[in-house]
């Protein structure tokens, strides 16, 4: 066998989140702020299924370890065991990935947490396009499964400041929740000092009225590069984060689509059942004449790649965004 | 095709597990990264599989009475990627390409790879299907017969338990396990993370004619495979005790071993390593 150089664009990053370049990063702002809850409240406790080391409740488990509870590989008992200390008085934060979330444990989130609206907090790592692992390991329908489970709170947090914010808030919120995760060094581009989370509120994080860029989670980040883009070429685009999928802020959404109808949805998502349908629904029934496009995962399973080859090879980088709102602007 | 006429010659295997350790070695210094421990402690198995138990034809990798090998545990791809170019079901100079953008050998094998059966690395899917395939070959009247290769950390899953339970049920003797216990899984040993043992027994009482070797032992395993095979009416499990990083004392002596990083002149230690330890 010849003994080459390295291949180039191998997935080294596959098990780190993407940076994305950010100069300024968090390290692990769901476990630290968890910590900071927990400390305040006795009655949170963690669990995971064999990734505490992968989802940063690895930082809560040193601290406080008979608050801790490793369930192996089992999602299934990792979220029924989750309800049953909810209904014990405990506030459960649960931890895997989202695909094993929400795929392999879907019925015991609708009926042990959701139905009786038990206090779980799901909390999902690998959101979307942020492994290079394939269709196995890619939560990229999980907020279409979430969105449509009754009584759920359904969370994709843009930021370290935004996970630590989100985390502090469904600690205090008494009702069951899925939260995306970013995890280990996750960028900060949201002022904590000026930012504030609130679960079903969304932020208008840049204000334009030639196009209206709706995003969430880590498209955001995305979606404020675009504008800038947009503007260098005369275009003004507003920023609407819409951190809460559920429940879906339709008064901040439907004054945006009626003042600015050129729209662009971006989602860590595929462009089915997640947040672009959601504004779409929302037109609809409002009968708001809105054109709009969305930015997201096709409706594919993905393959492996570096994150960046992965962002680029499904168009869900920065400049996909600006060309979708030039093309809705046509 | 290659069929088992003769007896086995064990030298033979020792030697192919030895490339395919060369191999994996190979393709992780590509990456720089990954799951070499479970690529080097799982080679001696998979060169018993594909180079003296399994009927396959590499030329007509469909072919209906095959026997099937599948692997649950997608993430030991580069295991299985080495015995699959080894055995001339995918080219030599492919594993240059492991993990790098576009390729066909993903980090978790996925089944649209030649001679990869199902897409596994979802863990606890693979001995589900492998029951269905069990039945469907028995349906037709086939002698094909069935390989599934779990984990330890697998047998935490629900769902392998639900899988043991129907092929004791169906009497499914065309149906074999292996349980890779490497004592490793991602957040640690399994008896820290969530116990498992007596491993062993808890197949057994869920009617499997069980077995428990040395999984490093080429011997061992072909030993175990010919009393499975004398054993009619019951599905058969064999324990593989297996140690990460076998070949090379650098990877078996490393801790936290599920996902190994490297640093580039550790390559050279580890291949000289492997050469020296043959
Ligand atoms: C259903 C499921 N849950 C979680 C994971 C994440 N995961 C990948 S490998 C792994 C460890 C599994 O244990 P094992 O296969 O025994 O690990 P190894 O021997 O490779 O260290 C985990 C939890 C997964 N791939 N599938």
């Amino acid at each position: 066998m010849s003994t080459t150089a390295p291949a180039k664009g191998v997935t080294g990053s596959i098990l780190t989140s993407a940076t994305e370049g950010s100069a300024n990063t968090a390290n692990a702002p769901f476990g630290h702020a968890l910590v900071r809850a927990a400390e305040k409240n006795p009655r949170i406790v963690g669990l995971t299924a064999d990734l505490g080391k992968y989802t940063d409740i690895h930082v809560f488990a040193e601290k406080f370890p008979t608050r801790f509870f490793q369930m192996g590989m089992a999602e299934q008992s990792l979220v029924g065991c989750a309800c049953g200390l909810a209904r014990t008085g405990f506030v459960p934060f649960a931890t895997t990935y989202a695909v094993f979330a929400t795929r392999r444990a879907y019925d015991f989130i609708a009926i042990g947490a959701a139905l009786g609206r038990a206090n779980v907090k799901i909390i999902a790592g690998l959101p979307g396009l942020t492994t290079g692992y394939g269709g196995t390991h890619q939560g990229i329908e999980d907020l279409a499964l979430m969105r449509s489970v009754p009584n759920l709170t359904v969370i994709d947090p843009c930021d370290a400041t935004e996970v630590a914010q989100a985390t502090t808030a469904i600690a205090e919120h008494d009702g069951p929740v899925y939260m995306r995760l970013l995890r280990g060094q996750v960028p900060v581009f949201l002022d904590e000092k000026t930012h504030r989370f609130e679960i079903g509120k969304a932020r208008l994080l840049l204000d334009g009225a030639d196009v209206a860029i709706i995003s969430t989670g880590l498209m955001t980040g995305r979606a404020l590069e675009a504008a800038k883009d947009l503007a260098a070429s005369g275009v003004r685009a507003a920023v609407l984060h819409v951190a809460t999928i559920k429940p879906f802020d339709t008064a901040a959404v439907g004054a945006l689509l009626a003042r600015v109808p050129r729209v662009v949805t971006a989602e860590n998502h595929v462009v089915t059942g997640g947040l672009g349908s959601a504004v779409a629904d929302l037109a609809v029934a409002e009968g708001l004449p809105i054109k709009l496009r969305k930015v997201g995962i096709p409706d594919c399973f993905c393959e492996s790649g570096s994150l960046p080859w992965l962002a680029k090879h499904y168009k869900m980088t920065a400049a996909d965004i600006a060309t979708s709102a030039h093309d809705v602007l046509k | 095709m290659s069929t088992l006429t003769s007896a086995p010659d064990v030298a033979a295997i020792r030697q192919r597990a030895h490339t395919m350790r060369r191999h994996v070695l190979h393709m992780a210094e590509i990456v720089g990264q990954g799951y070499v421990g479970q690529g080097l402690g799982i080679a001696d198995l998979l060169a018993v599989m594909y180079f003296s138990e399994l009927r396959f034809d590499p030329a007509n990798l469909k072919w209906a009475d095959r026997d099937r090998f599948t692997l649950s545990i997608g993430h030991y791809a580069i295991g299985l990627y080495a015995a699959l170019a080894e055995a001339g079901i995918i080219p030599l100079g492919e594993l240059d390409t492991y993990g790098a953008d576009g390729s066909r050998l993903e980090m978790s094998a996925p089944e649209t790879t030649p001679g990869v059966e199902l897409t596994g690395g979802s863990l606890g899917h693979g001995l589900t299907q492998a029951v269905g395939m069990a039945l469907g070959l028995r349906l037709d009247g086939k002698s094909a017969r069935v390989f599934n290769l779990l984990s330890d950390g697998e047998c935490q899953e629900g769902s392998t338990w639900e899988a043991a339970m129907a092929g004791a049920h169906h009497k499914l003797d065309n149906l074999f396990a292996f349980i890779d216990c490497n004592n490793q899984q991602a957040d640690g040993a399994p008896s820290r993370v969530m116990g498992i043992e007596p491993i062993d027994k808890k197949w057994e009482a869920f009617g499997w004619h069980t077995q428990r070797v040395n999984g490093n032992d080429p011997a061992a395993i072909l030993h175990a495979l010919a009393a499975a095979k004398a054993a009619p009416g019951r599905p058969h499990a064999i324990v593989l005790d297996t140690l990460m990083g076998r070949g090379v004392p650098l990877f078996e002596q490393r801790e936290k071993n599920h996902f190994i990083r490297v640093s580039p002149e550790e390559w050279t230690i580890a291949r000289s390593q492997l050469e020296e330890a043959k």
